[in-house]
C-alpha cells in the first residue's frame, strides 16, 4: 500500500491541510495589520509587528509558514499538470456551459498565481527590508530598539499605483478563498449535505472579511493617514 | 427431436430438494479445468457468470454493451416477487407458485415454477447481502408493496429502479470474479454463432464489435442469457440493442424454440406518437397500485378532448368510465397486464381512446394525491413522475397521465428442461431468454424474480450435473475443424449482407417488420391475419436480402451492419411468432385470438387442445419449422378460467 | 405542443481510434420538437444513408434514461441543455428553430474515443472490479431482514446507487476527475452495514486503482453533480474523502 501522499486525495489532502494553515495566517496578519488604523502614530502596530522578530517566530515559525505556502504551491503545481493530462489534448469546441458552477472553483490555479504575484510584491516591500538587509529605519519605544514598521507601511501606502495593486491581490485572494476555504473541509471529508452549505457561506463571509480587510487598510492608509 | 422435461420425482414441494439430493456434482480441482461460456450480462448472465466464477469454474462472459451494466435489466422499475411473508398478509412459497402459475394462464411447467417460488426468498436475502439498498421502513426492515395479479404484497422494491439496483449487485458480484481472474469479459462482443462438436455445444464464434474481428471460444458448456425479442416488433419498452439473435442461433444448432407467439404486451406505456418514434417506454405496473385508469364514458367528451375543447380534468366523475374497476371488481386496476392491456384496446377500439391519436387512456392520480397528499405520491414515483414529464412535457400530478399497451416482455424462448439445458446437450438458456416460468402470460415483478433465480440458484446446480460427465474432456483450442468452419460460416454470412448493397436502410425495414406483428401478430390475433402475416414476413426478407443497403466494409466499427445481423434474425422470429400464433387456437395469456372468447370478451382457452408448450424445430432454411409438444400436466395447481372479478 | 424545426448540426466524426477526427457540418429539416434527441440522430443517419454516406456512430441503448448508455456533449454541456436527464430523455423543444447544435464525443484522457462520438469507458468497469463490491458469494447468507437498516441510511445509499455510469462527470470535469464515480460507489456501500465491513479496503483500492487508470484530481467545482443525470450528490465526494483518509490513517 503506497503512502497517503502517494493519492490523488493525499494530494489533495496537502492542499487541504496547507491551506486552512495559511488561513490561519490570514487571520493573525489581518488582526495586526488592523492595528495600523489606530491613530497612535504607529506605536501599537510596530509592537506587535517586532514581536516577529522573536527568534522563536523568526527561526521557529516563519519557516514553517514558508514551507506552507511552498507545499501549497507546488501542489497546486502539480496537481494542476496532472489535471490538464487527465483533461486530456482535446479540446470541446462548444466549450463548456455547465451552470451553475463557481468561477473561482474553476480557476484556483490563475488566482493563485494572482496571490503569489502579490505575494512577491509584498516580500519585496516588507519582508525583505525587515528581516534581510534591515534597511527599514528604527524606532524606540518603551527603551526597546525596533524596526519603525510603521513607517514603512505607511509610506509605501502613500503611493496610489501600490495601494492599487494591493487592492487588486485582496480581491484575487477573496475570490480565491470563497472557493478555497469551503474546499478544504470538503476535501478532508468534513462535509455533507448540510454542512456544504454551512461551509460555503462562513468561506465566503471569511473571503470577503479578509479581502476587503486588507485592502481597505491598505485604501485607508492612503487617504487618511498621510 | 426428444423432448425430455427430466421433471425430478415425488410431490412438488420436494422435487427440488430431490434433484439437488441426487444430482451429480463437479470437485473443486476439477472445476478448475471446466470453461463456461456464458452470452449476456443482464440479471441471469451476470448473476450465472458470477456464481460459476465463485465456485471456482472458469467463466467467459460476453456483452454486446461496453460494460455488463447497460443490460435491459436495468430499466425494470416496479420490483421483485418473492414468498417472505413480510407482510403476515397469508403469502407463502404455494401461493406465490399458484399466483405465478394462474397468471400465466396454466401454460407454465409446474414444477420449474414451484422451484422459482421456492428460491423466491433466497434471491433477497442474496440481494441485501450484497448491499442492493431496497425501500425500509422506519423500523429498518424490509418494505413491500401489491403488484398486479396478486393479493398480497409480496414485491420488494428499490424506488422505481428495481432492475437497475439488482443488475448492478449482480454487475458487482460479476466484477469480483473478474478481479479474482475466474471470469474473463468481453464486452462489446456479439456472439454470432453457436459452435457443435460431436453433437454437444462447445463454443462460440463472436464478432468483437470495435474491430470487426471474428473469435473462436470454447467452452465446456454454453449459457444464453440474452434476453427476449420484443424488438421484432421495432417498436417496444425494450432497448435499442435487445434482440433475439443468439436465440435463432440456437434454434438453428437444434435447441426448440418454445412458444414463440407468448409476448407480453404492458397496459402501461407512454402512447405512440410520431413517425420519428425509437422506442416505447414503459411506466411501472406499480403506477396502478395509487392510479385510477379511465376513458370518459361519452363520445362527445371523447372528441372535445381530442379537439382539445376540454381537458381530461373537466371530465366530471361520473362521466368517468373506470373500465377495469368496472369489470373487475376484486382486482381492479391490479388486474395482471394482459387484461389491462386488452381492456385498453376494447375501449380505443371502441371509440372512447384519448389523445391526439385516440390510442391512449388515462392513468389518473387524482384521487391518490387527495387521499395521501402529493409528498407521498412523489416518494413513491417520483422519477416516474419526472421520466413522463421529461417525455410528454406534461405534469402527472396536475393532468392524468396517457398510456396506451406496447410489447414489453416475451415469455416463448428456446425451450429448456427442468435443469435449464436445451434440446442441444451442452446448451443451456436462462432468464428472458428461455420459456420456461411464465407461461403465456408473466406477472409483474417476476422477471427480476425468474433471471435471478436461473442464475444464482438454478444453473449452478444443474449446470454441474451436466458438467460432471465433462471432467475428462480436454480443452479445445478453438483451431478445430468444426470451429474454423463455424467462423467461415458466420463470416460468409456478413459479407452476404455487406454483397446486397441495396436502397433501404436497416431501420426502414424493420420498421416495416413492426407494423405487420403490431398488426397481425399483436395484441389480438385471427387466422386470417395470421396467415397474411407469414406471407407479408416472406416478402419483407425478401426485401430485406435484395435490398438493404449497409454502408461501410466489416472492418473497424458498423452499427447498421450489426443492426442488419439482427434483423435478420428478426425477421425468422416474426415469422415463427406468427405460426405459433396461428397454430395456438385459443386465446391464453399475452396470445389473444379473437375466434375464441367469451361474450364478455374475456380470454377462453382451449385446455382439451393446447395444454402443452409448442416447441418448434429448425429444419433448414427452405422449410417450415415442425412443432412438436411438451405437454404440461397440473398436478398441484386446479386448472380453471382466469378470474380476476 | 408539437412543432416542425430546422437545424444545423455540426458533428464530430472520426474513424477509428487513432485516426485524425473533425467536424462535419448537416442540415436537418423538419424535425419534430416532440421528438427525442437521439430519434433526431436517426433521422440524420437515415438521411445519410439514403445518401449512401456512413451513419453518425453514438451509443445508446434502453432510451429511458436508466443504462447509462448514451453519453453525446452537446452545446457545452454532457447529455446537452435541459437538467436531469440523459441525451436519450433530452427533447428537442429543447432548441429553437434554426439553432445549430454542436455534438461531441465525451472528451477525457479516461475515455478515448472509439469511433464518431462513441467513447470507450471500461475505466470505469476497472474500477468497480478493483472493490466495488460486497464480498459474498452466492448462497449462504443471513436472512434479508437480520439486520435492520435506518431508513434514512437505505435511502441515502440509494441516491448514491442511482449513479447509471454515464460518465458524464468525468466529461464536464475540468480535472477528467472520475471522484464522483467512485465516490457513488463508496458511499452506497458503506452507508450500509453489509458494506461497510470492508469499506477502508475499498476506499483505499478504488482511489488507487482510479488514480493509477489516469483520472484527474478533484478540486471541487462541482460541475460533475450539476450535470449528473441522476442528480448524484457531491457530497458523496466528502464521504469518499473521508473514508479513504480514516483508512490511510488506520493504516
Amino acid at each position: 500500500m503506497s503512502t497517503i501522499f502517494g493519492s490523488s486525495i493525499g494530494r489533495k489532502l496537502l492542499m487541504s491541510l496547507s491551506g486552512l494553515f495559511l488561513v490561519v495566517f490570514l487571520i493573525i496578519h489581518l488582526s495586526i495589520n488592523l492595528l495600523l488604523l489606530v491613530p497612535d502614530g504607529g506605536q501599537m502596530f510596530n509592537v506587535a509587528a517586532n514581536f516577529m522578530t522573536l527568534p522563536l517566530i523568526k527561526y521557529g515559525l516563519q519557516p514553517v509558514l514558508f514551507a506552507g505556502f511552498i507545499v501549497h504551491i507546488i501542489y497546486a503545481a502539480i496537481l494542476t499538470a496532472q489535471n490538464n493530462k487527465a483533461r486530456g489534448s482535446a479540446k470541446y469546441a462548444s466549450g463548456n456551459n455547465t451552470k451553475d458552477v463557481m468561477w473561482a472553483s474553476k480557476n484556483m490555479f490563475v488566482l493563485g498565481l494572482t496571490v503569489l504575484a502579490f505575494l512577491v510584491v509584498h516580500l519585496v516591500d516588507y519582508w525583505v527590508p525587515l528581516q534581510i538587509t534591515h534597511a527599514a529605519e528604527s524606532i524606540t519605544i518603551d527603551g526597546v530598539e525596533m524596526h519603525n514598521t510603521y513607517a514603512l507601511v505607511n509610506a509605501a501606502f502613500a503611493e496610489g499605483w501600490r495601494v492599487a495593486l494591493y487592492v487588486v491581490g485582496a480581491l484575487g485572494l477573496t475570490i480565491h478563498l470563497t472557493h478555497g476555504f469551503w474546499s478544504a473541509f470538503q476535501t478532508l471529508g468534513l462535509s455533507n449535505n448540510i454542512w456544504r452549505c454551512r461551509w460555503t457561506v462562513i468561506g465566503i463571509a471569511f473571503a470577503w472579511i479578509v479581502g476587503l480587510g486588507f485592502a481597505a487598510i491598505a485604501i485607508l492608509q492612503f487617504v487618511f493617514y498621510q | 427431436m426428444k423432448l425430455d422435461s427430466k421433471i425430478p420425482q415425488g410431490e412438488m414441494a420436494k422435487k427440488w430438494s430431490n434433484y439437488k439430493a441426487n444430482q451429480k456434482l463437479v470437485n473443486p480441482a476439477n472445476k478448475r479445468k471446466l470453461d463456461i461460456i456464458v452470452v449476456g450480462t443482464g440479471l441471469a448472465g451476470a448473476s450465472a457468470s458470477a456464481s460459476f466464477g465463485e465456485m471456482g469454474f472458469n467463466v467467459k462472459n460476453f456483452t454486446i454493451q461496453d460494460s455488463p451494466r447497460r443490460a435491459h435489466s436495468i430499466a425494470a422499475q416496479g420490483g421483485i416477487n418473492a414468498a417472505k411473508n413480510y407482510p403476515n398478509d397469508g403469502d407463502s412459497v404455494h401461493r406465490l407458485f399458484y399466483d405465478t402459475v394462474k397468471g400465466g394462464d396454466y401454460r407454465a411447467r409446474e414444477a420449474n415454477v414451484h422451484r422459482l417460488a421456492e428460491v423466491s426468498n433466497d434471491i433477497i436475502d442474496q440481494c441485501v447481502a450484497q448491499g442492493v439498498p431496497f425501500a425500509r421502513e422506519y423500523g429498518g426492515l424490509l418494505d413491500n408493496r401489491s403488484f398486479g395479479g396478486a393479493q398480497v404484497s409480496r414485491t420488494f422494491y428499490a424506488k422505481g429502479q428495481t432492475g437497475q439496483q439488482l443488475l448492478i449487485g449482480a454487475y458487482q458480484a460479476l466484477m469480483r470474479q473478474v478481479n479474482a481472474g475466474t471470469v474473463d469479459l468481453y464486452t462489446r462482443t456479439e456472439i454470432v454463432d453457436i459452435v457443435m462438436v460431436d453433437g454437444k455445444a462447445r463454443g462460440v464464434i463472436a464478432r468483437d464489435l470495435v474491430t470487426g474481428e471474428f473469435q473462436r471460444h470454447f467452452g465446456h458448456a454454453v449459457v444464453l442469457a440474452t434476453g427476449g425479442y420484443g424488438n421484432t416488433f421495432f417498436l417496444s419498452t425494450n432497448a435499442m440493442g435487445s434482440n433475439g439473435s443468439a436465440a435463432i442461433k440456437a434454434y438453428q444448432k437444434g435447441a426448440a424454440f418454445a412458444n414463440p407467439c407468448f409476448a407480453q404486451i404492458h397496459p402501461t406505456c407512454i402512447p405512440v406518437h410520431g413517425e420519428f418514434q425509437s422506442k416505447l417506454t414503459l411506466m411501472s405496473e406499480s403506477l396502478r397500485n395509487d392510479g385510477r385508469i379511465w376513458v370518459p364514458k361519452k363520445k362527445e367528451d371523447v372528441d372535445a378532448i381530442r379537439s382539445g375543447k376540454l381537458k381530461p380534468r373537466d371530465i366530471k366523475e361520473e362521466d368517468r368510465d373506470y373500465y377495469l374497476e368496472r369489470r373487475y371488481p376484486a382486482f381492479g386496476n391490479l388486474v395482471p397486464r394482459d387484461v389491462a392491456s386488452r381492456a385498453a384496446k376494447e375501449r380505443c377500439d371502441a371509440g372512447f381512446g384519448v389523445g391526439a391519436t385516440g390510442l391512449a387512456v388515462y392513468l389518473d392520480f387524482k384521487s391518490a394525491i387527495e387521499r395521501l397528499g402529493e409528498d407521498a405520491i412523489r416518494a413513491r414515483y417520483g422519477n416516474l413522475f419526472q421520466m413522463y414529464e421529461k417525455i410528454v412535457d406534461d405534469n402527472p400530478y396536475e393532468t392524468p397521465m396517457m398510456i396506451y399497451p406496447a410489447i414489453h416482455y416475451t415469455m416463448g424462448g428456446i425451450w429448456v428442461d427442468y435443469e435449464l439445458q436445451t434440446t442441444v446437450p451442452g446448451l443451456f438458456a436462462a432468464g428472458e431468454a428461455n420459456f420456461s416460468d411464465h407461461g403465456a402470460n408473466r406477472l409483474g415483478a417476476s422477471a427480476l424474480m425468474q433471471g435471478l433465480a436461473d442464475g444464482y440458484f438454478v444453473l449452478p446446480y444443474t449446470i454441474q450435473n451436466y458438467l460432471a460427465d465433462d471432467i475428462s474432456t480436454p480443452r479445445m483450442t478453438g483451431d478445430e475443424k468444426e470451429f474454423i468452419d463455424a467462423e467461415n460460416e458466420a463470416k460468409a454470412k456478413f459479407e452476404k449482407l455487406l454483397a446486397i448493397k441495396g436502397e433501404r436502410s436497416v431501420d426502414s425495414i424493420h420498421k416495416e417488420l413492426g407494423l405487420v406483428m403490431w398488426d397481425f401478430v399483436g395484441m389480438a390475433r385471427n387466422k386470417e391475419g395470421l396467415e397474411q402475416a407469414i406471407e407479408k414476413i416472406a416478402a419483407i426478407k425478401k426485401e430485406f436480402y435484395s435490398n438493404v443497403r449497409i454502408p461501410g466494409s466489416g472492418e473497424g466499427m458498423n452499427v447498421e451492419l450489426e443492426k442488419a445481423s439482427r434483423l435478420a434474425d428478426f425477421i425468422d422470429i416474426g415469422d415463427l411468432m406468427a405460426r405459433d400464433a396461428l397454430n395456438r387456437e385459443e386465446s391464453c395469456g399475452g396470445h389473444f385470438r379473437e375466434e375464441y372468447q367469451t361474450e364478455e370478451g374475456e380470454a377462453m382457452r382451449q385446455d382439451d387442445k393446447f395444454t402443452y408448450a409448442a416447441c418448434w424445430e429448425y429444419k433448414g432454411e427452405d422449410n417450415a419449422p415442425e412443432m412438436h409438444k411438451e405437454d404440461l400436466t397440473f398436478e398441484v395447481v386446479k386448472v380453471a378460467q382466469r378470474n380476476y372479478k | 405542443m408539437e412543432n416542425n424545426i430546422n437545424l444545423t448540426l455540426k458533428v464530430w466524426r472520426q474513424n477509428g481510434p487513432k485516426e485524425k477526427g473533425r467536424f462535419e457540418t448537416y442540415k436537418l429539416d423538419k424535425i419534430s420538437t416532440d421528438s427525442s434527441f437521439l430519434e433526431m440522430m436517426d433521422v440524420l443517419n437515415e438521411q445519410l444513408i439514403n445518401e449512401g454516406k456512413e451513419p453518425v456512430a453514438f451509443d445508446h441503448d434502453c432510451r429511458e434514461g436508466i443504462c447509462g448508455m448514451c453519453s453525446l456533449y452537446i452545446n457545452g454541456r454532457p447529455h446537452g441543455p435541459d437538467d436531469d436527464v440523459t441525451t436519450c430523455q433530452l427533447h428537442m423543444r429543447k432548441f429553437k428553430d434554426g439553432e445549430t447544435i454542436t455534438i461531441e464525443p465525451w472528451r477525457s484522457a479516461g475515455f478515448p474515443v472509439i469511433k464518431d462520438l462513441i467513447v470507450n469507458r471500461n475505466a470505469f468497469d476497472t474500477i468497480i472490479a478493483a472493490g466495488g463490491y460486497t464480498s459474498v458469494s452466492t448462497g449462504g447468507v443471513p436472512d434479508a431482514n437480520a439486520l435492520p437498516i435506518p431508513k434514512d441510511d437505505a435511502d441515502e445509499a440509494m441516491d448514491a446507487a442511482s449513479c447509471i455510469g454515464c460518465g458524464a462527470c468525468v466529461a464536464t470535469c475540468k480535472n477528467g476527475s472520475a471522484m464522483l464515480f467512485v465516490s457513488a460507489k463508496v458511499s452506497h456501500l458503506a452507508l450500509l452495514p453489509q458494506g461497510k465491513v470492508e469499506a477502508a479496503r475499498r476506499a483505499k483500492n478504488m482511489v488507487s486503482k482510479m488514480d493509477e487508470l489516469g483520472f484527474g484530481n478533484c478540486t471541487n467545482t462541482g460541475a460533475c453533480e450539476v450535470e449528473c443525470p441522476k442528480g448524484v450528490s457531491i457530497s458523496n465526494i466528502a464521504r469518499l474523502n473521508r473514508e479513504f483518509l480514516k483508512a490511510k490513517l488506520a493504516d
